[in-house]
């Protein structure tokens, strides 16, 4: 089955649905390096996504995800809101007006997403953010895509890499965001930011399977 | 200029101490989300709307986040130029870059006053009194907001470099912040002192200010 606008939204609600089920886990994670917000303000951001999914649902992948930019960054609040709508918004304009997505197509569009992850956060593969989880990801991807993999199976290498990528997170000190406040204090804990980016590419990766 | 913050309370309070010094300078508070703790988009947006007044648009902010929303809010704009947002101390550069603005200062010269708020705070480098002008605030603050400001001004236009000196700690007498950092009251003796062509002029003016009480 092509993936279109259609496939595009149904896996954007799914992820929403990921991330109420995760919301009391990522408040789990930022409460002990951060302020707690995190799982809400996804929530929160992915609750007001999915209602302007269901007001119209744009016709081809990039207007969608640029509708998902446009409400994460209006709505989130926290950092997330700022880093996802520019990692949205920089994988919509990747992708264009092209009506399906392809393996290449989508390996570029992670590419373009943390490209303004880092833009937007100026942090590093280290310093404890979801960087960490997303560049694996973009890489496992492009290597993927390069290999003629199918769009599922470059989602999940993007997915896989991105959950090693979160546990990653762990031992490292924060640099970036709230967490880096806490220096030292930060060791020892998973970062919030990567592993709902985790979480994200792992359900975008399971809605290609079933598709 | 606009002032981003994660709370509502921090943003308002940080515009209502610029303001005092800046009574004519549109300054917007965009603090909390929802009546809560966050960072508001759409009201940062507003605010750059609202501050918008055909000079350019400063935006200071609090935490990192607020620098995200902020730094979007202008990428989003029709013009992107129009505003910028200042990497400054939130307090003391809402408080330089206002009054500089209520000064009549260009967009680069407000957010330079902005970015150098910190340094330009009194230094304790010592100055040498003997060729200064001694002056005895005669009037009942001391060099607090209006008269600092009123000195700082006068300076416009002159080719000096002026440092007023207060009991071990010195200040550049064009610095709105500086001066009120060397905590002067009413009733201290300051030293003043210039250099380069316009040091006489400059001397003579502030001298006239001190006279007038500095329009107390
Ligand atoms: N400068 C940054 N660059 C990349 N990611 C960041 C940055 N600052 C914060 N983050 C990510 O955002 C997550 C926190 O998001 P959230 O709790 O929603 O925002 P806030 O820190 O404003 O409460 C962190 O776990 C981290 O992954
Ligand atoms: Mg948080």
């Amino acid at each position: 089955m092509p993936c279109d606008a259609a496939a595009v939204a149904a896996a954007i609600r799914a992820a929403a649905a990921v991330i109420t089920t995760h919301r009391d886990e990522l408040v789990r994670l930022d409460q002990a390096i951060g302020d707690a917000d995190h799982g809400e303000n996804l929530e929160r951001g992915f609750g007001f996504v999915v209602s302007s999914l269901d007001g119209e649902v744009p016709d081809n992948p990039g207007a969608v995800l640029k509708l998902v930019a446009t409400t994460l960054i209006s709505k989130v609040g926290g950092a997330a809101g700022p880093l996802y709508g520019t990692a949205f918004l920089r994988a919509a304009t990747a992708l264009g007006d092209a009506p399906v997505l392809t393996p290449e197509s989508v390996a570029a569009a992670l590419r373009a997403a943390v490209g303004g992850v880092v833009a937007r956060g100026k942090a590093e593969v280290g310093d404890k953010t979801m960087v960490d989880a997303l560049t694996p990801a973009a890489d496992a991807a492009e290597q993927t895509a390069a290999v003629a993999g199918e769009l599922a199976e470059v989602l999940r290498a993007a997915a896989d890499a991105a959950e090693a990528g979160a546990e990653s997170t762990v031992p490292l000190i924060a640099r970036k965001g709230r967490a880096s406040y806490l220096g030292e204090r930060s060791v020892g804990h998973l970062d919030p930011g990567a592993r709902s980016s985790a979480l994200l590419l792992r359900s975008f990766a399971d809605s290609a399977a079933g598709a | 200029m606009v002032v981003v913050s994660h709370s509502g309370r921090l943003a308002e309070g940080v515009v209502e101490l610029a303001r005092q010094m800046a009574p004519d300078v549109p300054l917007i508070a965009a603090g909390g989300l929802a009546g809560g703790l966050g960072t508001d988009f759409d009201a940062v947006s507003d605010a750059v709307a609202q501050a918008q007044s055909g000079a350019g648009v400063v935006l200071l902010y609090d935490l990192g986040s607020a620098k995200m929303v902020a730094d979007l809010a202008v990428e989003m704009l029709g013009d992107p130029s129009d505003a910028v947002v200042v990497d400054a101390p939130l307090v003391e550069g809402a408080v330089a870059a206002a009054v500089a603005a209520q000064g009549g200062a260009t967009l680069d010269a407000v957010l330079s006053a902005a970015a150098s708020a910190l340094t330009d705070l009194a230094s304790d480098k010592p100055v040498d009194p003997e060729d200064g002008l001694e002056i005895v605030l005669t009037n009942a603050v001391g060099l607090h907001a209006r008269p600092a400001a009123l000195l700082a001004s006068t300076l416009t236009g002159l080719d000096a470099e002026v440092t007023v000196s207060f009991s071990g700690h010195s200040a550049n007498a064009r610095s709105v912040l500086a001066l009120l950092s060397l905590g002067t009251t009413g009733g201290d003796q300051v030293t003043v002192t210039a250099t380069g062509p316009d040091a006489t002029e400059a001397l003579r003016r502030i001298g006239d200010l001190a006279t007038h009480n500095f329009g107390d």
